[in-house]
């Protein structure tokens, strides 16, 4: 078994409502892979990613992280084994401070006092955030807000980091050192984005969702020289794609 | 920024002082809550006309604004912004209560005034104090405190996340303010019909915003229990502030001191 891993089987999900928003959804994950998650608004993109934290049930089929089985009895498992970086870094960062913030997890962990302070410390200076440590989170740039949320989960040491739209409201420079950080890290990444070049960037493979099903899966540079299946999915080639 | 915005920051800046590192600051905040309490407790204790012996209680809460550097224009402008309620509770106790107690030359002073004046003392004296131990204490730390003390974990809960559903609330109300101004050009107010369509929308946002942020808790671990990075425990000078201040609030509450120290400075006059 891995930690890696994650593995769905025919998962669907329907919302209170009756609202369909994934169906008949199937993959596997392995150990170390960039997996962009790309797809038109309302596709499923973050409905997906809210599985992998089992902050939602699947209403059917079966979803697996590290060879756990995402339901109820495992929630605390899988959400130590899974990072996942929210769109909105407000809706992430809560606590005074950047660094009370960071630590939030650890303690959670159950991270003893000794250790705390450099562990903090050391997933702040891996997003280059070590003198945000004193400051309050609302006081932060977007930029700084991303860093703190991701160093927030770093912190945490997951073996799979999910980022919903890491991109978003990130000015260019802010966005080129987040990819930057990104390709240094050896985690199994799942990011859903409508960054293209972004997906193009940094993930090997890319699965296209169009309302609620896995349409495409397969290399980054295959699925975006596709133009029909772009448009149908109402994505638009990437810059990098003409450029490379 | 707007109104709003600025009043997010202020809410905000109440968590940054927390994380000062005075003497006070290092204190387990059950000391500081336990000795707030007794403070409350012995201030509202009074009876209604009581004016002079409310006098030397300021001392704690300037004790706190000072020991703990906090800055105590910012905690007066906070308490000026509550004043209303305080004032409100009060002001019709002149009209209603008319029987004159004593009088200041020809001036009679009717228990009304007085029962007033007392209010208005006991409200700044106790929303200083619940104010300065926010800020040198942080309301996790108070939640975790709380708990700690024994407090029912749910109502512990439910206060923090009172607490940041007031930065949410905050946060979408500025947001919806700002689009309705950029929108109603020269119209600057709203009518009935409008504000109360803002009102549902914001209840609705701020639902599902709060909803986000505990999803995001659950993700990194949280559990229902509260974990703050500074722990501490009731050492000997946790026990000492509480013993010196238990012991002041007691003297203050039996002995009246500005009425000694008045009658003292009069015998000296004569």
């Amino acid at each position: 078994m891995s930690h890696h891993i994650v593995e769905a089987e025919k998962l669907h999900y329907s919302y209170p409502d009756g609202t369909v928003a994934l169906a008949d959804i199937s993959f596997r994950i392995t150990h170390g892979e960039s997996v962009a998650l790309v797809g038109e608004n309302g596709a499923g993109k973050s409905t997906l990613l809210q599985h992998f934290t089992g902050c939602l049930l699947p209403s059917e089929g079966i979803l697996k992280v590290g060879g756990l089985t995402v339901d109820k009895e495992n929630l605390a498992a899988v959400r130590r084994a899974v990072g996942m970086v929210f769109q909105n870094p407000d809706d992430q960062l809560f606590m005074p401070t950047v660094f009370e913030d960071v630590a939030f997890g650890l303690l959670n962990l159950g991270i003893h006092e000794a250790e705390l302070e450099g562990k903090v410390m050391g997933a702040l200076e891996t997003v280059g955030a070590a003198h945000l440590k004193g400051r309050p989170p609302y006081r932060l740039s977007q930029g700084e807000k991303r860093a703190a949320a991701i160093a927030g989960v770093l912190a945490m040491s997951p073996d799979i980091l999910v980022m919903d739209e890491p991109t978003s409201s990130l000015d260019p420079m802010s966005r080129r050192r987040l990819i930057n950080l990104l390709k240094t890290f050896q985690h199994t990444k799942i990011i859903a984005t409508h960054d293209l070049d972004f997906a193009m960037e940094l993930c090997e493979r890319t699965i296209v969702i169009h309302k609620g099903c896995v349409t495409a899966d397969g290399p980054t540079g295959e699925i975006f020289s596709d133009d029909e299946l772009l448009k149908r999915s109402s994505l638009e080639k990437p810059h990098l794609f003409y450029n490379s | 920024m707007n109104k709003l915005g600025e009043n997010l920051v202020d809410i905000g800046y109440m968590d940054t002082l927390a994380a000062g590192d005075s003497p006070l600051h290092r204190l387990d905040p059950r000391a500081k809550i336990f000795t707030t309490f007794l403070f409350l407790v012995a201030v509202v204790s009074f009876n209604k006309y009581e004016v002079s012996a409310l006098v030397p209680f300021f001392l704690y809460p300037v004790f706190l604004i000072f020991a703990g550097e906090l800055p105590a224009g910012y905690l007066a402008g906070k308490i000026l912004v509550v004043a209303p309620f305080a004032i409100l509770v009060g002001i019709f106790n002149p009209v209603l209560d008319r029987q004159i107690l004593f009088h200041i030359g020809s001036l009679g002073i009717s228990g009304g005034w007085i029962s007033f004046l007392s209010i208005l003392m006991r409200f700044v004296l106790t929303v200083s104090a619940a104010l300065a131990l926010l800020s040198i204490t942080g309301i996790n730390s108070i939640c975790e405190a709380l708990a700690r003390s024994g407090v029912p974990r749910p109502f512990v809960v439910q206060l923090l996340f009172l607490n940041r559903y007031i930065f949410s609330l905050t946060g979408e109300s500025e947001r919806m303010s700002r689009a309705r101004s950029l929108r109603s050009c020269s119209h600057k107010a709203m009518n009935f019909g409008i504000f109360t369509q803002i009102a549902g929308h914001l209840l609705l946002r701020t639902f599902d915003r709060a909803e986000r942020v505990y999803q995001a808790m659950l993700c990194r671990g949280f559990d229902g229990h509260i974990r703050v990075v500074r722990y501490s425990r009731i050492g000997r000078r946790e026990i000492a502030f509480m013993l010196v201040w238990a012991v002041l609030f007691v003297v203050f509450r039996f002995v009246n001191i500005s009425l000694i120290l008045g009658q003292t400075v009069t015998g000296l006059l004569k």
